[in-house]
């Protein structure tokens, strides 16, 4: 970075490096979308799936076939198609989904913040449990709470997550009642307030539809968790293994001959050292629950990015699987660019 | 000290959840019936476009058509929106009258100019279901003057040849063939486009309920209609899409919904243990059969399609993997249409299979490939196929694939043999005599696509009678004439049908009339209640 090679003018060097920064985002993100766009394009024009079966379905008859693939534009070249999605794109028009009939901007705009709350609700869980966990693992090896911590690791690779959804809902839905079923609010509720973030915990809250608003909670608790204990289960063990490799250093015995009190040392010295790997690694899990869990999205009847993009994808609704892939790549530079950031910001060496 | 009010905070915020969840245990409210289904099939709500299953039930409880048939006894048809009809002596002009005060949701009258625009429109728009009606030699510059007004509540059809009246009656009972509230449509209109963009996800009809919201894979909520004249008992009627089969069970235990719609045999068969739900089904008309591609040399000898017809082990399949989903049938015409054949002559018989194939030429059997849809029936279905098949030599690959997918390389015709479903088109015996024993142009670039054709299949002289079945009007031959249709198929064509359909649905105990009818438009909701 041309930033780091230049000495003072502290203020100066971060505007050069904020700014090269933007203009590397934007490079980025352009020539990843437009990878992106290219590779999904060109595989769901191979696929063996006739797109025009989704519109027309199998009955239709011979002419009913041929005006839709004429509409559908799939008669011309495929260079020539894929050079007006691009057009399209660029304005903003990414086609109507076949499946929804609906722009798939709008599919998106209603979909995605479904995944998002789901998936921050379930990092956050997975953050400020795993964190500590894998940190006192680390700190007390070999001891019982490490044993623990190794064995939710492992149990969170192993276990399907389908199937503990399911017990999860048998259980704790079914059995004990605890928390609602399935969905992401009770019909009875959902016509109670108006949509504007589209993530139903800020909505409710905002309008004040308080009874509505506990009604969502108690539906994405439970997936929540689920999908919390996964991504806990990945970062305490990474924390751990970060962990062990940073109380191995020598500042940490330095510090401890320092008479630092071991909180200090732990807490802020070594966890300090560690959370800079850590980042990747948070960032990494959140973009794989962004991307939306399937699986979980079907168990829980959960109207996400993850249940459109399959659907689409069954269905070769390509305008929907394209918007769908691009709205996912968007998210992954996005996070890709905020840990970068907080690299910066962890680790003095890097400025 | 500091910390106290965090700490009141955070206890208090606890106390409101643990409420919150003891209220979670509510059951649906009493006036409003909730179904857990797959709805992810929905791609429009226009009856000139619906062609799906859970459109088509939709509509079936939203519109109303010209005339339509007793669920409980198909061969009775009746006037719904029509009050009565005549047939011209040529056998070529149908005039009807129309019911008088009909309103629709809107609060508009219906009158026979909303029928004729509804009929019109169908043809006009061209969309999959249109040929239902466009058989009958209508078409985008014929239409407005073969259908027309008479009067306010009379209009005539002209169609083209003196078909049988009951296969022009019963493809008007079709979803196609709804009427729409003309004003409503055309204040919606844009570019001339009939109100299609609009309708695809509006209502504009005068059924017992109105469509009130369609979220698309997620939610669809009926509202009752005020203006039908047999006002229905639930205020709302909502279709909650629920992919998962085990969690509609669950859904359905916990009494969260009333109805689950596709719940697989094992479920079935624990929730019969419990008493609060109940199981309730109804044959359809689909079937269940083996294609056999005329391409494949091997299947293309007589002996070899006969063998194989004796190497599916038939009641093993219905009582085990499609237990309380299906039941044996072996011919094209699914029980409850004109003709159906509900003979089923064809056994397990292994050593009968291997006298054909050694008759054959292929004494040590032969290997073959299957295309078949990776859901977990039809999976089941073709491992006991391969199973039974390869106690003949018969050796059978299982090629697996999605829906479309297998769909797409079949209409190719580049399987050997493709394990399908067929269900009618309308309620009428040439939907599927049309599609299993007529084929008018066998060549690869045939523009009609029939199941004959996708098997490379030349019926000869079935084709012939196909069409003139169509045109007999004494309706005891015309069934005649569809017997001799299946008897031939089931003998020598290269379709090995092999179980009808039966949809279940499973119910709690308190929901009361919820009708499940031989179609799936005919799936009613219309005098359904909760006690």
């Amino acid at each position: 970075m041309a930033s780091s090679i230049a000495n003072g003018g502290g203020g100066h060097d971060a505007l050069r490096f904020y700014l090269a920064k933007t203009v590397q985002f934007i490079l980025v993100l352009a020539t990843t979308l437009l990878g992106l766009v290219a590779v999904t394009f060109f595989i769901g024009r191979i696929v063996p799936i006739d797109p025009v079966l989704a519109i027309v379905g199998d009955r239709a008859p011979p002419q009913v076939y041929a005006r839709v693939r004429e509409e559908l534009g799939l008669d011309l070249p495929l260079i020539q198609q894929f050079w007006i999605y691009l057009k399209n794109a660029v304005t903003g028009d990414f086609g109507n989904s076949v499946l929804t009939t609906n722009p798939v901007m709008s599919d998106i705009i209603d979909t995605f913040p479904a995944t998002f709350e789901l998936a921050t609700l379930g990092t956050l869980i997975g953050v400020f449990i795993g964190i500590p966990l894998g940190v006192l693992a680390a700190v007390k090896r070999g001891s019982l709470i490490d044993q623990v911590v190794r064995f939710l690791g492992l149990a969170g690779y192993s276990i399907p997550i389908f199937w503990l959804g399911l017990m999860g809902l048998l259980l704790f839905y079914a059995k004990l009642g605890w928390v609602a079923g399935p969905g992401r609010i009770d019909v009875t509720y959902s016509y109670l307030y108006t949509p504007v973030t589209g993530i139903v915990l800020i909505d409710t809250a905002m309008q004040g539809q308080w009874d509505a608003f506990w009604d969502a909670v108690s539906h994405i608790i439970l997936p929540a968790c689920l999908l919390g204990y996964f991504s806990l289960a990945y970062i305490s063990r990474m924390t751990r293994s970060f962990m062990l490799n940073e109380l191995a250093q020598e500042y940490v015995i330095a510090a401890r001959v320092k008479g630092l009190s071991e909180f200090r040392v732990i807490w802020r010295h070594a966890l300090r050292n560690a959370a800079v790997p850590l980042v990747t690694v948070i960032a990494l899990s959140y973009a794989n629950l962004l991307e939306g869990s399937v699986l979980t999205e079907t168990v829980f009847a959960w109207p996400g990015l993850g249940q459109y993009i399959t659907n689409s994808l069954r269905n070769a609704d390509m305008n929907a699987v394209l918007g769908g892939t691009l709205a996912i790549g968007t998210a992954f530079v996005v996070l890709n660019l905020v840990s970068d950031l907080l690299y910066r910001l962890l680790d003095p060496r890097t400025r | 000290m500091k910390r106290l009010p965090k700490f009141l905070l955070s206890a208090a915020m606890i106390a409101a959840m643990a409420t919150s969840f003891n209220a979670v245990q509510a059951a649906t409210p009493p006036d409003t019936l909730v179904q857990a289904w797959q709805i992810d099939d929905i791609i429009s709500l226009d009856p000139a476009e619906i062609f799906e299953f859970s459109a088509s039930e939709l509509a079936g409880n939203t519109y109303e058509r010209l005339i339509n048939y007793d669920v409980k006894d198909v061969s009775k048809i009746y006037g719904e929106v029509a009050e009565s009809w005549t047939v011209s002596d040529d056998g070529k002009t149908y005039t009807f009258k129309i019911r008088q005060n009909k309103k629709f949701a809107s609060g508009n009258p219906l009158t026979a100019e909303d029928v004729v625009f509804s009929l019109q429109r169908a043809v006009l728009l061209d969309k999959s279901p249109a040929f239902i009606l466009g058989q009958f030699g209508f078409d985008k510059d014929n239409v407005k003057t073969k259908i027309k007004q008479t009067g306010p509540y009379e209009f005539t059809m002209e169609v083209d040849k003196p078909y049988a009246p009951t296969f022009v009656l019963y493809c008007l009972t079709s979803t196609v063939a709804s009427v729409v509230d003309k004003k409503l449509v055309l204040q919606n209109e844009k570019d001339g486009d009939l109100g299609y963009a609009w309708l695809k996800t509006h209502y504009a009809g005068s059924g017992p309920f109105s469509i009130r919201d369609w979220k698309a894979n997620e939610v669809v909520v009926l509202e009752r209609n005020p203006n039908y004249e047999k006002k229905a008992p639930l205020a709302r009627v909502i279709y909650r899409h629920i992919k998962e089969t085990a969690t509609q069970r669950l859904l359905l235990e916990k009494g969260d919904v009333d109805v689950a719609r596709n719940l697989n045999p094992e479920e079935l068969a624990a929730l019969s243990k419990n008493p609060d739900i109940k199981i309730d089904s109804a044959p359809k008309g689909t079937v269940y059969y083996l294609g056999l591609n005329q391409k494949n040399p091997n299947l293309a000898k007589p002996e070899v399609r006969k063998a194989l017809k004796y190497l599916v082990d038939y009641s093993a399949i219905a009582d085990t993997i499609m237990k309380s989903k299906g039941e044996v049938h072996q011919a094209f015409l699914p029980k409850g249409y004109l003709g159906a054949v509900n003979e089923n002559p064809y056994k397990l018989d292994v050593a009968k299979a291997k006298e054909l194939l050694e008759k054959a030429g292929l004494k040590d059997g032969f290997t073959v490939t299957m295309d078949t849809r990776s859901t977990p029936e039809i999976t089941g279905v073709a491992q006991a196929i391969q199973a039974t098949f390869a106690q003949a030599g018969v050796k059978l690959e299982i090629i697996p694939g999605d829906n479309k997918q297998t769909l797409t390389k079949y209409r190719a015709r580049q399987h050997d043999i493709y394990i399908g479903q067929w269900g009618s088109d309308y309620q009428d015996p040439n939907s599927n005599a049309d599609t299993f024993a007529a084929n008018d142009d066998n060549s690869d670039d045939a523009k009609a696509k029939p199941l004959a054709w996708r098997n490379a299949w030349d019926p000869g002289p079935l084709t012939a009678k196909t069409r003139a079945a169509v045109m007999e009007r004494d309706a005891e031959k015309r069934a005649q004439m569809y017997e001799e249709l299946q008897k031939a198929v089931m003998d020598d064509g290269p379709f090995v049908v092999f179980l009808q359909q039966i949809e279940v649905a499973a119910e709690r105990k308190n929901v009361d009339g919820f009708v499940m009818g031989p179609s799936f438009d005919t799936n009613s909701v219309a005098q359904a209640k909760k006690n």
